[in-house]
C-alpha cells in the first residue's frame, strides 16, 4: 500500500470518530465519551498529517503553534463561566473562520494557479465569520450596544458588498489584470477587505435578543469555511468535518428561529429591536396582585405537581442553585418538580440546560416545550423565574404583538402562576406581559436571588 | 495528491446528509455542548494549516500558516476541554 492511501484511512478514521462521537452526543449518559471520541479522531487526524508522506515539515514553528494555541484554548476553556459560553462559541466561531481563510491564503500564496473561486470562498466565509462573530462576542459582552444598530441605506450597502465580491470572485479580470499573478493578489486582497466589511455589517443590525440565531448561523459559517478549504487543498478530513459543523450549526439555526416564529431573513434583515417600542401598551389596564412570598410558600405547601419556568434573569442573579434547593426541598415534602426549558430560554441553544446542570438538577427533569406543554394542564404552580416573553399568552391570540405565533410555554394553564419579576419592566422583545394581569397570576416582586432565599427558608419552615 | 473535484463534492453532500440525520438526534438539552463541541470539530482546519507549514515554502505562506495554527489549536484545545467541562455536569440523580 501507498504511504499515502495510509494518510487518507488515517484521515477516514478521524472522520468516523467525528460522527461517532456526535452520534454519542444523543444521550447525557453517552455524551462524555463522544467527546472524548471526537478528540480521539482530532489526535488521529493530527498525526496523520504530520506523517504526510513527502512534506518536510517545519517541526520547531509547528511546536510554536501548537503550543501557543493550546495554552491560550486551555486558558479560555478552564476559566470561562457557564452563563458566559455564548460569548466563548462566538469567539471560537470567529478563530475557526479566521483559521480557514489563513490556510486558503497561504495555500493561495504558495500556488498561485490553485483555483481562484474556491481560494476566495474559503477566504471570504471565512473572513465573514470571524468580523461577525467578533461583533457577536462584542454585543453579548456588552462592549457594543445591544440594540440592533441601523442606519438608512445600510442593507443597500451590505448587498453592494456582496455583489462587488461576488463579481470579483467569479470575474476578477473585470477589475483587474488577470494575464498577472499580481492582478489575482490585488482581487484577493479586496475581497479580503471586503468580506471583514460585510461580517460587520450583517451582524450590527441584529438585536441582542436574536444573537442565539446569529451564533448558530455563524457556526454554520465557520463549519462550511472548514469544507471550502477542504475543497481547496483536496482534504476529506476538512470537507466531512467542515459539512457535519456546517449542517449542526444550520440545524441550531432553524431551531432558534422556529423558536421566536421568525424566518431567518427577517432575523437577518428585520432589524427588530431598534427602538424601544413603549407606546405599545394600549393603555390596557391590568388587575396585578402582589404577594409575600410567605403567602406564596403557602401556595406551593398546597402544590402537589410543581413546574419551575427558569429564564435568563434567573442566571443573571445567580440564583439557579438556591432554585436547585427550593425545588429539593419541595420534593422532599413528596411534591413532583419539573422544570420547563423553551428553546430560547438561555443566549445560545441548550443554554439554560447547561446553567442548571452546573447548579445540579438532574438532567431528567429538565423539559423543553413539546414535553412540558401538555403537563401545564394538571399542574397546581408554575413558578416563573426570570422567564418573560416565553410565557406571554399574547404569543398565542393577539395578532398586533411581535411576539405573535412565538411557541410559548402554556404556564396559564395552571392553576395557579406565581411570577417573580424585579420590576414592571418589560422583557427583552420590549413587550408588556398580559399574563400578569390573569385572575390565576399572582407577582412576587423581588431580586430572584433574594426572593428565592426567603422562600427557601419559608418553605422549610413548613 | 489530486482528487477529482466530483468525488470531493460527493463526499461533501453525503458528509452533510449523515450530518443532518445524526445532528437531528440530539436532544436540545445538550445543544450547547453539541455547539462547543462542533467549534472544535471545525478546527480540523488544524490539518490544513500544518500542511501549510513547510520547510522549503515561503515565508509569507508559512507564517500565515502559523496563524492558521494558532487560531485552529484554540478551536480545538479549548473547544473539546470545554464540552467536557459542560458534560460532566450532566448528571442524573
Amino acid at each position: 500500500m501507498e504511504a499515502i492511501q495510509i494518510t487518507n484511512i488515517l484521515y477516514l478514521i478521524s472522520a468516523v470518530a467525528f460522527i461517532l462521537g456526535i452520534k454519542r452526543l444523543s444521550h447525557p449518559k453517552t455524551a462524555r465519551s463522544g467527546n472524548l471520541l471526537s478528540s480521539l479522531g482530532m489526535l488521529i487526524a493530527i498525526i496523520a498529517t504530520l506523517t504526510y508522506p513527502g512534506k518536510e515539515f517545519d517541526f520547531t514553528l509547528i511546536l510554536a503553534g501548537v503550543g501557543i494555541g493550546a495554552v491560550i484554548g486551555a486558558i479560555f476553556a478552564t476559566r470561562v463561566q457557564m452563563t458566559e459560553m455564548p460569548q466563548m462559541v462566538a469567539i471560537f466561531n470567529g478563530l475557526g473562520g479566521a483559521a480557514s481563510a489563513f490556510v486558503a491564503s497561504s495555500e493561495f500564496l504558495s500556488s498561485p494557479n490553485s483555483p481562484f473561486i474556491i481560494v476566495c470562498l474559503s477566504v471570504f466565509i471565512g473572513s465573514l465569520t470571524f468580523t461577525g462573530s467578533f461583533v457577536a462576542f462584542g454585543k453579548l459582552q456588552g462592549f457594543i450596544s445591544g440594540r440592533a444598530v441601523t442606519f438608512k441605506g445600510q442593507q443597500a450597502i451590505n448587498a453592494l458588498i456582496a455583489l462587488l465580491s461576488v463579481s470579483l470572485i467569479l470575474a476578477p479580470g473585470l477589475f483587474f489584470d488577470s494575464s498577472m499573478f499580481s492582478g489575482y493578489l490585488n482581487a484577493f486582497f479586496v475581497i479580503v477587505v471586503l468580506a471583514l466589511i460585510l461580517g460587520v455589517g450583517l451582524t450590527i443590525p441584529i438585536g441582542g435578543a436574536d444573537m442565539p440565531v446569529v451564533i448558530s448561523l455563524l457556526n454554520s459559517y465557520s463549519g462550511i469555511a472548514a469544507a471550502a478549504t477542504g475543497f481547496l487543498i483536496s482534504n476529506n478530513a476538512l470537507i466531512i468535518s467542515g459539512s457535519l459543523v456546517g449542517a449542526s450549526g444550520l440545524i441550531l439555526t432553524n431551531i432558534m428561529c422556529k423558536g421566536m416564529n421568525r424566518s431567518l431573513a427577517n432575523v437577518i434583515f428585520g432589524a427588530v429591536g431598534a427602538e424601544s417600542e413603549s407606546g405599545s401598551s394600549d393603555g390596557k389596564e391590568m388587575n396585578i396582585k402582589s404577594y409575600s412570598t410567605t403567602e406564596a410558600a403557602m401556595i406551593l405547601d398546597a402544590a402537589e405537581k410543581i413546574i419551575i419556568v427558569p429564564g435568563y434573569g434567573l442566571a443573571v442573579a445567580q440564583a439557579q442553585h438556591v432554585a436547585r434547593e427550593v425545588a429539593e426541598s419541595l420534593e422532599a415534602m413528596g411534591k413532583t418538580v419539573l422544570y420547563a426549558i423553551h428553546p430560547v430560554a438561555g443566549r445560545m441553544p441548550g443554554h439554560m440546560n447547561v446553567l442548571l446542570a452546573e447548579a445540579n438538577v438532574s438532567y431528567d427533569v429538565l423539559k423543553d416545550l413539546d414535553e412540558i406543554n401538555p403537563e401545564f394542564e394538571d399542574c397546581d404552580v408554575a413558578l416563573i423565574l426570570g422567564a418573560n416573553d416565553v410565557v406571554n399568552p399574547a404569543a398565542r391570540h393577539d395578532q398586533s404583538s411581535p411576539i405573535y405565533g412565538m411557541p410559548i410555554l402554556n404556564v396559564d394553564k395552571s392553576r395557579t402562576v406565581i411570577i417573580n419579576k424585579r420590576s414592571m419592566n418589560p422583557g427583552f422583545a420590549g413587550v408588556q406581559n398580559e399574563l400578569f394581569g390573569y385572575d390565576n397570576s399572582i407577582m412576587v416582586f423581588g431580586d430572584a436571588k433574594d426572593m428565592l432565599n426567603e422562600l427557601l427558608k419559608e418553605v422549610k419552615e413548613l | 495528491m489530486q482528487i477529482d473535484i466530483v468525488s470531493l463534492i460527493t463526499i461533501f453532500i453525503l458528509a452533510v446528509f449523515v450530518g443532518n440525520e445524526i445532528i437531528n438526534k440530539v436532544p436540545p438539552t445538550l445543544h450547547t455542548p453539541l455547539m462547543s463541541g462542533s467549534n472544535a470539530i471545525s478546527g480540523i482546519a488544524i490539518v490544513g494549516a500544518i500542511l501549510a507549514i513547510l520547510v522549503d515554502a515561503a515565508d509569507a505562506s508559512k507564517y500565515i500558516g502559523l496563524a492558521a495554527l494558532i487560531c485552529a489549536t484554540i478551536n480545538v484545545v479549548g473547544g473539546f476541554l470545554v464540552t467536557d467541562r459542560m458534560l460532566k455536569m450532566f448528571k442524573k440523580k
